[in-house]
């Protein structure tokens, strides 16, 4: 066998290890019992880091995929409160999800702090959903599928626990926006919420 | 299929190209394949499938010369094509009933091959390729389905690819991957146009892959008995086969014509002719008839992670069916028990697409439970003890011999009209 000279105690090494996984029936053993460096041993080298090269070549391709500058440059929106009265909701657009924003009357803030957080599927104190009790905001999107629930328009149905109600599969949230019943495993996401002044926030 | 090709050129151009590129003589193989001669209608279904592969395929390009893949304009698009295109009406009536029929022909293909046992040894292989060949059509029928870009669309979209946000950690980045953004939008509806444009015809390929791999071990037959001598148990594929296809392939377009012509928004849903809106969910979301067994198995599970892995699971476990079916005999005409089994199975199917069209509350969901726990123990429990523990029925000596007989007695063909 030839001897590819150079490259000869890299091979060697990498040849160990590759001597763990590969048995070569016929390979020439030298007196040291050192498996000997060989043609085929660069060609399995030549072809892993063909392999290794090819997944990076390949990541590309897979990448383009994922949201793109101009989705991700969407990432925050300000929004003014003022115009929402206490017990009205606002819908906005943020990343393209609907964001629920509801100014909750002190009877719906008094319900969602006395639940026992034992009650909850997906135990969260009201304190860590609204920083101002009175603004409560979510993304309002359903956890389960993605649907989005009904409670922000006068007359909608607002479940069991008088917050939100998905239809799709039946979810229903408190008013704290806590999932309380039905297939959906998690409270209604928080989004990022900076309040720039008293009644300005920026989300995201 | 093997050896060499008895296709023998008679003219002269045809000997020049046989000799360079053997294409007529693949051709003329396939046309005179040895094919068991007591096939029943049942088996025209092959036929029938690929024939709306094609038909899928040219009323789909035609449709994509007038569609516009952007949020903007592809609902309009879709009117437009409605309204003003030459024929567009009819056009886009034969593509979105034609799914529904290729659906409806894959389901009786299917429940074909599990009642005449055509995915034991040696068919493991043309089984699981038909399922590839099936999970490939979902894919490309619920991406299709998102480009009139209406409520259900949108919605169904949304509520489909948010399957793999159930899985931990790696659920959300992948579920951001599949729609390019955060919701489906435009991103989604693009990259779904151009899958929805070359799934098909990865199908072409597999589907040739299926036929190749049962011209390799022979097709199976109501008997379910081997081939013995291909003189007396086979007829070439043509004339034979060829007009049998051809005839089935009438009567089963009198009933798409039927649909495009006089009902063709019966399988539909009326929210899709509203736009998508990204910010009101339609009061019910129901997919297409041909998914609905599998959404009753996502609804009946109360867990989001169970009901995906479940729903997975329910296709995934046909995959092992070769293995979990432990009777060597094929057909259910000679094994008593599996054939009550059998049809029990094709009920709790029905039951199960019945049930996934429901809304899911109260008894509903009880009875998705039951069923979608007996679909599972059909396969799981129910075939690897029938297989064991079956006295099965004599079976025919060969397929001639049960051709012979059976026109002795003048009986049908064996799946509606068997003897006792
Ligand atoms: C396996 C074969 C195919 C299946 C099962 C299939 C299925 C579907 C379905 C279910 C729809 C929605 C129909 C509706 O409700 O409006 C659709 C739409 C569409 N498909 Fe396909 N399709 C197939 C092949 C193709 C091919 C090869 C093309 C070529 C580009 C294509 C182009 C389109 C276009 C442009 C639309 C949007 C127009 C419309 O909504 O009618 N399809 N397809
Ligand atoms: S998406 Fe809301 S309950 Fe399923």
């Amino acid at each position: 066998m030839v001897r590819i000279n150079g490259f000869c105690d890299t091979l060697k090494m990498v040849d160990k290890i590759f001597s763990l996984f590969f048995h070569q029936k016929g390979r020439k053993v030298s007196d040291t019992d050192q498996p000997e460096t060989t043609r085929r041993d660069f060609l399995y080298i030549a072809t892993g880091a063909f392999a290794a090269g090819s997944a990076f070549a390949v990541w590309p391709l897979i990448d383009q995929m994922n949201p793109d500058a101009s989705v991700l440059a969407l990432s925050s929106v300000e929004v003014d409160l003022t115009p929402v009265e206490v017990g009205q909701s606002m819908t906005i657009k943020w990343r393209g999800s609907p964001i629920f924003v509801r100014r909750r009357t002190a009877e719906e803030i008094k319900q969602a702090v006395d639940v026992p957080l034992e009650d909850l599927p997906d135990p969260e104190p009201d304190s860590a959903r609204a920083a101002k009790p009175e603004w409560l905001i979510m993304v309002g999107i359903c956890t389960h599928l993605g649907c989005i629930p009904k409670g922000q328009s006068i007359g909608d149905e607002r479940g069991d626990y008088g917050g939100w109600f998905c239809p799709c599969h039946g979810s229903h949230y408190d008013t704290a926006g806590r999932i309380r019943k039905g297939p959906a495993p998690l409270n209604l996401v928080i989004p990022p919420i900076a309040y720039l002044e008293e009644t300005k926030i920026k989300i995201g | 299929m093997s050896g060499h090709s008895t296709y023998q050129p008679t003219n002269a151009v045809a000997k020049w190209f046989e000799a360079r590129l053997p294409i007529l003589g693949l051709v003329h193989e396939t046309m005179v394949f040895p094919t068991p001669k007591n096939l029943n209608y049942w088996w025209t279904f092959g036929g029938i499938l690929a024939t709306f592969l094609v038909l899928q395929i040219i009323t789909g390009i035609i449709l994509a010369m007038h569609y516009t893949p952007d949020t903007g304009l592809a609902f309009e698009s879709v009117e437009k094509i409605m309204r003003d295109v030459n024929y567009g009406w009819l056009l886009r009536y034969a593509h979105a009933n034609g799914a529904s029929m290729f659906f409806l022909a894959v389901y009786i293909h299917i429940f074909r091959g599990l009642y005449y046992g055509s995915y034991k040894a040696p068919r493991e292989l043309v089984w699981i390729i038909g399922l590839v060949i099936y999970v490939a059509m979902m894919a490309t029928a619920f991406m299709g389905y998102l480009l009139p870009w209406g409520q259900m669309s949108f919605w169904g979209a949304t509520v489909i690819t948010n399957f793999f946000s159930a899985f931990p950690i790696v659920g959300d980045p992948i579920v951001e991957w599949l729609r390019g953004g955060f919701v489906v939008d435009n991103p989604t509806l693009v990259r779904f146009f151009s899958l929805h444009y070359l799934l098909p015809f990865i199908l072409v390929g597999l589907v040739a892959m299926h036929i190749w791999s049962f011209h390799v071990v022979g097709n199976n037959n109501p008997t379910g008995v081997e081939v013995k001598s291909v003189k007396a148990d086979t007829v070439s594929f043509h004339p034979y086969y060829t007009i049998k296809d051809s005839f089935a392939i009438v009567v089963f377009m009198i009933l798409y014509f039927y649909l495009v012509f006089y009902a063709p928004n019966l399988l539909g849903e009326a929210d899709n002719y509203i736009k998508a809106n990204p910010l009101v969910t339609p009061a019910e979301i129901v997919p297409e008839w041909y998914f609905l067994p599998f959404y009753a198995i996502l609804r009946a599970v109360p867990d989001k992670l169970g009901g995906v892995l479940l729903m997975f699971a329910s296709i995934g476990v046909l995959f092992l069916l070769p293995w979990l079916d432990t009777s060597k005999v094929r057909s259910a005409t000679f094994r008593p028990w599996f054939r009550q089994f059998f049809f029990i199975f094709l009920a709790v199917s029905l039951g199960l697409g019945y049930l996934g069209g429901k809304p899911a509350e109260g008894g509903y969901v009880l009875a998705s439970r039951i069923l979608t726990a007996y679909y599972f123990a059909h396969f799981l429990i129910i075939l690897p003890l029938v297989g064991l523990f079956e006295t099965p029925k004599k079976l025919p000596e060969s397929i001639a011999k049960s051709v012979l007989d059976k026109q002795g007695d003048s009986s049908g063909d064996g799946m509606v009209e068997e003897k006792a």
